[in-house]
Order: structure tokens, then sequence, then C-alpha cells
């Protein structure tokens, strides 16, 4: 069973109250974007071995999207934040970089 | 090599079954082949066959970083079955299902294919409706399924419980054709028998890195040494998205954890395959008498082979509603499987942007059932560069082209 905190609930959250929405910090192609944008952006995926910036929904809780680090090889979770924002914050690329050398 | 009958199994019973060769070579890979196919899978070696047998190729090496069979082919329910909604995934489906047919002949191995149907129930009004529309488009691809009411579903199938609490059965989309086979079989049969065609199987032999110039692929880079090639299939599954990347592009693939387990072996009480999609179950028993259970895969990416608790729970809990008897049983052993998942539930047979690098992958959930008509299909892409009138429809471009072959709507669950 996966187990995260909730950024904002401040709280421990099981799997079961959460609903997974994919990878992270993609970046939808404004209006007048062509046909190799939309692709990359509704399909292409990095899909690692390794750590992964994913979304998930506290859908049985207070009802936020917030992201999450976690490395899709081990299950070990590196930490979550809120979703507003283009990439993950210094904190958490510190935790990764401090356990994933390189 | 040496082929198996009833006279070869007497006479080495005579003789203390001493005699018998290995069922299949193990070779070093030797430095050059016109054609790699990167996974031993079941894919893997029936693409390799294909090869050797339909298009008459013959330096052939297959590589495998584990063991023969030893990702999802061994890893799935065994289902198989053909009755799909869209016109080009019955296609290759139906082919699949056809060559299981005969099979075991043609490979020289009893692959146990048993066609003992397949019933998938309908148990809510739209899944009624959304099954009638399948039966009717399967009379048109030719394939034999019909939708049948309760009575005969509990005909078929006495230990159901046809008027549960939740969601009573209405009915099922019953496909008479399709059933089961023994998965690991299948790949020893095609490796058997790639193996008397002259093919080169390397297992144990992980490619590390795939080596490009400016014309195309010119061999991999892999833990016992540089092999080069003149073209290159990677059929991989869940680690495509891995091999794509050493080969410079992206694969609109997620891979993700699918569960099954079985249970402690009974005597004989379910001789047809049932799908609960609603609930999210499916079973069969095996010929040791398990009950083979699977259901729906994980929502998040994931690597480890193992899956959630969450869905053992939830596919026990549907199973257990629809057949009562089954609640007392222990559950043996349960694994998982890493599927690799499209945006639209088909898989990708398909050109790539480097000349002579095929992609075979995106299976997703439906691997098992696929595989000898995948191989056929991948064999005629490699041969010929082009895709055949059953991999057409399958190629990467259509993500960027809007052109969907929707199986998340017919079938949006694990199936």
């Amino acid at each position: 069973m996966l187990k995260f905190e909730c950024p904002y609930c401040h709280c421990g959250v099981d799997e079961t109250e959460l609903v997974p929405g994919g990878e992270a910090h993609i970046r939808r192609e404004g209006p007048g974007a062509d046909d190799e944008a939309f692709e990359k952006y509704l399909f292409l995926r990095e899909n690692p071995v390794g750590v992964h910036f994913e979304r998930w929904r506290h859908a049985f809780g207070c009802g936020k999207w917030f992201h999450v680090a976690r490395c899709t090889q081990t299950m070990e979770v590196f930490g979550t934040y809120p979703a507003q924002t283009l990439e993950p914050p210094r904190p958490i690329q510190k935790a990764v970089n401090s356990r994933r050398a390189g | 090599m040496q082929r198996y009958s009833a006279f070869s199994l007497f006479s080495e019973a005579l003789r203390g079954h001493t005699g018998w060769e290995r069922a299949w070579r193990s070779p070093e890979p030797g430095g050059f082949y016109d054609i790699i196919i990167v996974g031993a899978g079941g894919h893997g070696l029936a693409t390799a066959y294909y090869l050797a047998k339909n298009h008459a190729a013959r330096s052939i090496a297959v590589l495998e970083k584990g063991w023969l069979g030893g990702g999802n082919t061994g890893r799935n329910t065994t289902i198989i079955r053909s009755n799909y909604l869209q016109d080009d995934s019955a296609a290759i489906y139906e082919k699949a299902r056809s060559l299981y047919e005969s099979l075991s002949q043609e490979l020289n191995l009893n692959l146990m294919f048993s066609p003992r149907g397949v019933m998938m129930l309908a148990q809510t009004h739209h899944e009624a409706r959304g099954y009638i529309r399948i039966a009717n488009a399967n009379q048109y691809q030719g394939i034999e399924t019909e939708y049948i009411p309760p009575s005969r579903v509990k005909e078929l199938c006495p230990i159901i419980s046809i008027d549960g609490p939740r969601y009573p059965i209405l009915g099922a989309l019953w496909q008479p054709r399709g059933g089961t086979a023994r998965h690991d079989a299948v790949a020893w049969g095609y490796a058997r028998a790639c193996c008397s065609l002259g093919v080169d199987i390397i297992e144990n032999c992980e490619v590390t890195g795939i080596n490009r110039d400016a014309g195309g692929v010119t061999g991999v880079t892999t833990t016992k040494g540089d092999i080069g090639c003149k073209k290159l299939g990677i059929v991989v599954a869940g680690h495509s998205g891995k091999l794509a990347s050493m080969a410079g592009f992206r694969l609109p693939i997620e891979s993700v954890a699918l569960q099954a387990l079985v249970s402690e072996p009974v005597k004989p009480c379910l001789d047809v395959v049932v799908m609960a999609n609603t609930v999210h179950g499916y079973i069969s028993q095996s010929d040791k008498g398990e009950l083979v259970i699977g259901g729906g895969a994980d929502g998040y990416n994931n690597y480890t082979q193992r899956g959630s608790f969450l869905h053992i729970e939830e596919t026990v809990r549907a199973l257990v509603e629809t057949f009562p008897i089954i609640s007392r049983l222990r559950m043996l052993r349960q694994w998982g499987g890493i599927v690799d998942m499209t945006g639209d539930r088909s898989p990708i047979l398909s050109k790539t942007p480097v000349p002579g690098i095929f992609v075979n992958c995106g299976w997703g959930t439906g691997g098992f059932k696929s595989i000898p008509g995948s191989g056929w299909a991948m064999a005629e892409l490699i041969t010929l560069g082009e895709p055949g009138h059953l991999a057409a429809p399958f190629g990467l471009e259509r993500f960027r082209e809007g052109r969907f072959i929707d199986e998340s709507v017919a079938a949006g669950v694990a199936h």
C-alpha cells in the first residue's frame, strides 16, 4: 500500500484515498500548436525506471491535486508538494539527489 | 531438432529417458546478424519464428536479458479470445486465435490449447448494450460470438450466482472458440521451432545500448559484447520505453503493474473462462485445479513486478460476490507483470524514426492471446520494411494523427 503525506491536509494518506493522475509537469501547448506538440502533450511520457514525478488527487479527502516524487523501481517516496509549480521544488530535488547520486 | 511423438516417448521410456536432447540450443552470440530481436518472450520468439518460416530469413538472433519466457509470457492468466469491437483489433486477435488452434501440431509441442469458451458477463445495462453491439460487430468480422441470456450463463457455469445483490447478471458475450493455453509452453514451443530453423536464442544477454549511424541502426551493445545487425526489432513490453530512449526516440507508453493470483487446487468446478469487467475480476480453472484469477491494473507507473493489495482485495471481493462458492478458498500465490499501456489501449506495431528499427509493444493487458498474430504481423513488417494489412492500423503515427483504435471504451479494464 502506498502512503503519502497530503501537502494540503498535512496528514498521512493511504492509496485507497487517492486517485493517480500520471506524469506531472507536462506543459500544455498553446493555441496554434501543431500535431507534434499535441502528441507530446497528450501521449508521450517519460515512463522512467527510477524517479518519477507524478500527480495524485486526494479524492476521498480534500479533493486537491498534488505531486509526488517516487521511485518506480523501489517504491521509495521522496516527498510530496502542491501542484501549483512548473518544476519540483528545491527540497524535493535535494531529497532525490541525496538518495540517487547522478 | 528431436521430434516429440508418442513413439519417441515410448522409446525413451525404454531407456530410462536418457536420450532427450536440450529443447533449444544455447549458443554464444555471433558478431553479426541480419535481424536481431530484443526480447525472448512469446512475441519476440513468435516474430523470429515467422521471420524464419514465412519469410525465409536465416540470420536471426533473439536476445534476452533474463531467461526465456520469464517476463509477462509467464505472468499472465493465459486467456485467449478475439471478441473485440474495432475491426483492426478483431483482425489481429482473430488471426492469433486461429493460429493457436493448430499451433501445437505446427510447433510439435503440446501447448494445451483448450478452447473451452470465454464468457464476458454483462452486469449493467450499459455493459449489456455494449456486448450486444460487439456480438453484432463480430458477426460482420466473421468471428463467432453470441450474446446469451442469464439462463444460458447458469447452464454453462453452474457455480455462478446470477442474481447477486449488487450486480445481477443480465447476460453475457460468449465466444465458444476462446479459451486458455499453457503459457510457458507457448514460449518453449516457439523457442524449439526457432532453434530448428537456425535462429540463435541468447539468454542472459542484456542490451545496454543501441548503435546507429546516419543511415540507421548498425547493431547493439550487450553484456556479451557488441553485435551488429541490419534490422532490429524491439519486443520488450514494459521496458520498451527504456530501449526506445537508447535509440533516441520516445514512445506513448506507460508501464504499470497487473496482478494475478491462484487459489489452492480444488476439484473441477469451472470449465469456461469467466470475465466480469464491471466488478474487475476474471477467473478460470487450470488443469491442476487451481483457480487462476486476474483483476484490474494499478493506475500508476511501476516496474517492481508487484502490485497493490488494494487491487487484490477488489478482485477477490468481486469474484466472491459472483461465485459465492469460492469464498473459503485460500490463495496460494500472487504475482505482478509490468504491462505497457498505450493511450488507446491498442498495441504498437510500427516503424520508428530510426531506419531499421521496428517496435512491437503496447499490448498492455492483452499480450498473451495475441502472441501468434503479433509475431506474424511483426515478421511481415520487419521483412518488407512496411506493415502488412494486419499491422498497418497500429503504427506509431496514429497518436499524432488522432487516428486511434479505441479499445479503452470497449474493454477499458484488464483483458
